[in-house]
């Protein structure tokens, strides 16, 4: 009985560990099916109403709209900006790399409320009204940093001689990197812009300062916390996750069956 | 010199990178639609040459030239020439099919599907155009990488190590079918590698490289027969080589002397000046009891004395010890007939003194290269 | 020569971009590095301006002019320190709980999991999946009193009868090491994978009890992951002040919190940015000394 112990420790460990992982998103999954009163925390009942009627308490669904408008718009421009500083970083030696890759570190670095007071301060000091755009502004500056580590590794993993081949066999540096290098290099891409999207949209400290009277999913939650957070927003979350997981899940059984198909 | 219309002609090439001189002053003619070979242990600079050719490095000094086209500053899409990469450098995103059509798709080619598949063909993968590169076996990508390059026509087909990741049957069998595949398409081959036996069974001519110079060129027999240098002689299969002093000459032979012992060697394979090292080949050496009479014109050295004999099937290997305390091998082939030899049998050592060659040079000299792979 | 053509290429081993290249470098870089210039670096140096700043005469709030009263600062420290030793305390703790949960995590996933080591991965940053104010908010319901998490654990005699869980700094920890435990476990485990398994054998060979082994070998080779996974835990946890509003109490306040509500609840610009700076400063200092005494100076 030790010996079976002590063997199989690790395993067991790995067990609890897990359920310690997913005990808080049980608990939001099951609350999302509680009969809906004023506050969440305690069980009264199941009911699917909150499910088939997810928008129905104020301003939830208004700011997840925001939310994702938010996450798509600073996805888009912390990763195309994030993906070129990676690929000048990755391909070329030049003066001024180092500091370069100090002002890329140093932001993931900093304490978020000292990125979001520093932020404020400009924009107060300047004047900009507070809004989507400043909340944009944020989420890009904090996010470009995870797609530049994000994208650097996979060029910097990429086999120089791949692209050595394509220009052997007649494709000019243009075709060389749309052909080879951009498909290639895609995963990475992917994969940062999907870090940066969930960055965002579950961003609450930073957007908390800089976003003025705009909703976002995160600050509906925080604020309705004091008084009560309504089923809805159990649901969206519960939602949230079940989609990103089953992408995932999805992803990694196409990888899965594609390796077993060798 | 005159060129016939494609040759492909290095002229005082050189590269150096920081800190070393990889080729140095290189020139070198290859004759249209022949198999040569580059030859030489890692970080001789074989490799380098070869990239310079295909543009993927930048020469320092020197040109490269095909026919009456000079290409040292083509890019390497713009030079016809192609290479087969080391680890194939197949596109992991593209089906094979796809792989093969790149270079036709990228040089506008009409009929791409029927080029394509007729390159698989010749490689004899055509039931696998739609796999992805990474669903096939080593010898299989080595294939579809050898077909991606021949099925532009290139001038020349560069080959850097090409079987170097393959098994040693599947090399065998792939140096076959490369030599067949050259032959059928009748293009310039230039071979990159270190595995002599290679470049000797493929190669119509090799050049044997050592740190950036070529140490000798010539066909495969020439080379190993004759070898010009103690670094091909001990790269290029194995040799004896024993210190000697001229003593005079006989006719067309050279006369040597070694601890008394007088041997002869064709002065047209002899260095004419300086240190002079007799080298023979193992199982050029008969090994004859101390007692029997020997026959008489050959090269003879008595006095040995057997350390070991090691059985390897098809021939016995003796270390003899000699007067002067130096070791030679022999190999002798295991005919079933002659005299077996054991361990401290007295022997003496006969050759036909044709077999000799004699170099310039102390006995040290290239031997440590000896042991590479 | 082989060995030339590495599979990866290394910085060193880059070409020093010329030319045309060094136009495509400048290109390349200069709109992602401008939005970090102007969105990161200069706003660090208007927090700067704003920490020494007083209240102009006008009464008005939110109104400041510059004076270079730099006495903000030691009137923050003063006013907060307990809140700076309790954001640090909380967050060093939660660090080396995240580090002792995680360890064991990462080595079960990097050396046992097999097949299903992505899989595993996955599970180990689904949290992320669900809104960090949601499962945070979760933690209160499951440590609270009367739930049937604290009730069991009592009823087991783990913790005394009598302690509070809800709104205590027990929860604030908890609730902070959940949150950045992926963060620990993720580069522990990167950095666990790269180690050959056959060092671990070899180490079992000479040292015998997997103990001894993990002590001499493993762990000292697995040292960048746990500096990576020490740093980014920490350094956000300091910060943090979600924790510490939803599952703590007035008692509880890490000086995120203060830095929030100086802003918004009383509208002082000056000792918000003030506390803001030093927090950063005293985080770069810990981290340089952490990061000398850990011998490695891979940060990221």
């Amino acid at each position: 009985m030790s010996r079976w112990l002590s063997k199989h420790a690790l395993h067991i460990y790995g067990v609890l560990a897990f359920a310690y992982i997913f005990t808080p998103i049980a608990y939001v999954m099951v609350f999302s099916f509680n009969q809906p009163a004023r506050s969440n925390l305690t069980w009264r009942g199941f009911t699917l109403e909150n499910w088939t009627n997810p928008c129905g308490a104020p301003e939830v669904c208004s700011a997840l709209g925001n939310s994702l408008k938010i996450g798509l718009a600073s996805t888009l421009i912390a990763t195309v900006l994030g993906t070129m500083v990676a690929f000048a970083l990755a391909r070329y030696r030049f003066r001024g790399r180092t500091p370069t890759n100090l002002l890329i570190f140093l932001p993931m670095a900093t304490p978020e409320v000292v990125l979001a007071a520093s932020l404020l301060t400009l924009f107060l000091n300047l004047r900009v009204p507070l809004g989507t755009a400043t909340i944009v502004i944020a989420h890009v500056m904090f996010s470009i940093s995870f797609v530049v580590v994000a994208v650097k590794a996979r060029i910097a993993s990429l086999d120089p001689r791949l692209e050595q081949a394509a220009q052997d066999l007649y494709a000019n540096e243009f075709e060389t990197f749309r052909r080879i290098t951009l498909p290639l290099v895609a995963p990475g891409i992917a994969g940062a812009a999907l870090l940066a999207f969930s960055l965002s949209f579950d961003d609450f400290i930073i957007t908390n300062f800089v976003s003025g009277d705009v909703n976002t999913f995160p600050k509906f939650v925080y604020v309705s916390a004091q008084r009560g957070i309504p089923a809805d927003a159990y649901v969206i979350g519960s939602a949230m996750f079940l989609l990103a997981m089953g992408l995932v899940l999805a992803a990694e059984l196409f990888r899965w069956r594609r390796s077993r198909r060798l | 010199m005159t060129a016939s219309r494609s040759d492909l002609r290095l002229t005082g090439l050189t590269k150096r990178f920081s800190g070393f001189t990889a080729v140095d002053g290189l020139d070198l003619t290859i004759s249209q639609g022949e198999f040569f070979a580059l030859l030489g242990p890692s970080g001789c600079g074989k490799t380098t040459t070869l990239r310079m050719i295909a543009g993927l490095e930048e020469p320092t000094g020197g040109s490269i030239h095909l026919g009456d086209l000079d290409v040292t500053e083509k890019k390497p899409y713009q030079r016809p020439v192609n290479t087969v990469f080391q680890n194939y450098a197949l596109f992991p995103h593209l089906s094979v099919f796809e792989n093969v059509a790149f270079g036709l798709r990228r040089r506008g080619v009409k009929d791409v599907k029927k080029q394509a598949l007729e390159a698989l063909d010749l490689v004899e993968l055509g039931h696998l155009a739609q796999r992805r590169p990474a669903q096939l076996s080593g010898g299989q990508q080595q294939r579809i990488a050898l077909a991606r390059a021949v099925v532009n026509r290139p001038q020349v087909l560069l080959l850097d190590e090409p079987l170097g990741a393959l098994d040693l049957k599947l090399r065998r069998q792939m140096q076959i079918e490369l030599k067949r595949i050259q032959t059928e398409v009748g293009i310039t081959f230039v071979h990159v590698t270190h595995d002599q036996e290679e470049a000797m069974t493929m190669a119509d001519r090799v050049a044997v490289m050592n740190h950036g110079k070529i140490e000798q060129l010539g066909a495969p027999a020439e080379l190993y027969e004759a070898p010009g240098t103690t670094f091909v002689a001990n790269f290029l299969g194995q040799s004896n080589l024993v210190a000697v002093t001229r003593s005079g000459t006989d006719g067309q032979y050279t006369m040597v002397d070694v601890g008394g012992q007088k041997l002869r060697i064709r002065t047209d394979r002899c260095s004419s000046e300086g240190e002079l090292l007799l080298g023979v080949r193992p199982e050029k050496i008969r090994l004859h009891s101390a007692a029997d009479p020997v026959p008489s014109g050959l090269n003879q050295l008595t006095g040995g004395v057997v350390l070991d004999a090691s059985y390897l099937g098809v021939s016995t290997q003796y270390l003899v010890r000699m007067p002067w305390g130096q070791n030679l091998t022999v190999f002798a082939q295991n005919l079933g007939i002659g005299e077996r030899f054991s361990d401290g049998s007295a022997v003496q050592l006969a050759w036909e003194p044709d077999h000799s060659f004699g170099l310039a040079g102390d006995a040290g000299a290239g031997v440590e290269s000896t042991l590479e792979d | 020569m082989a060995a030339l053509t590495p599979a990866s290429v290394e910085p060193d081993e880059l070409p020093r971009a010329s030319g045309r290249q060094l136009r495509t470098v400048l290109l390349l870089l200069i709109p992602g590095l401008l939005w970090l210039g102007v969105f990161f670096v200069v706003p660090i140096f208007t927090l700067a301006g704003t920490s020494t700043q007083t209240p102009s005469g006008s009464g008005l709030p939110g109104e400041f002019v510059q004076t270079f009263h730099l006495a903000n600062y030691w009137d923050a420290i003063s006013a907060y320190r307990g809140h700076f030793a309790r954001s640090f305390f909380y967050s060093i703790l939660a660090t080396l709980l995240c580090l002792a949960i995680g360890y064991p995590l990462a080595y079960l996933i990097a050396f046992r999991a097999g097949r299903l080591r992505n899989l595993l991965l996955v599970l180990v940053v689904a949290p992320f999946f669900t809104s960090f104010v949601l499962r945070t908010l979760a933690w209160r319901q499951i440590l609270a009193d009367d739930g049937w998490v604290v009730s069991a654990l009592k009823w087991l005699h783990l913790i005394p009868s009598d302690l509070a869980v809800t709104a205590s700094p027990i929860a604030v920890v908890a609730g902070i090491t959940y949150n950045f435990l992926p963060f620990m476990v993720l580069p522990l485990y990167s950095s666990l994978e790269r180690i050959d398994p056959r060092l671990i054998e070899a180490g079992g060979d000479l040292y015998g009890t997997s103990f001894t082994v993990l002590r001499k070998v493993t762990f000292p080779l697995s040292m960048p992951g746990v500096v990576a996974g020490t740093l980014l835990t920490f350094i956000p946890a300091s910060g943090d002040y979600v924790n510490a509003a939803l599952l703590g109490n007035t008692r509880t306040t890490m000086i995120g919190n203060v830095v929030e509500s100086r802003f918004f609840r009383v509208v002082d610009y000056p000792t918000a940015a003030a506390l803001s700076f030093i927090l950063m400063a005293i985080i770069l200092v810990l981290v340089i000394l952490y990061v000398r005494r850990a011998g490695t100076e891979e940060l990221v």
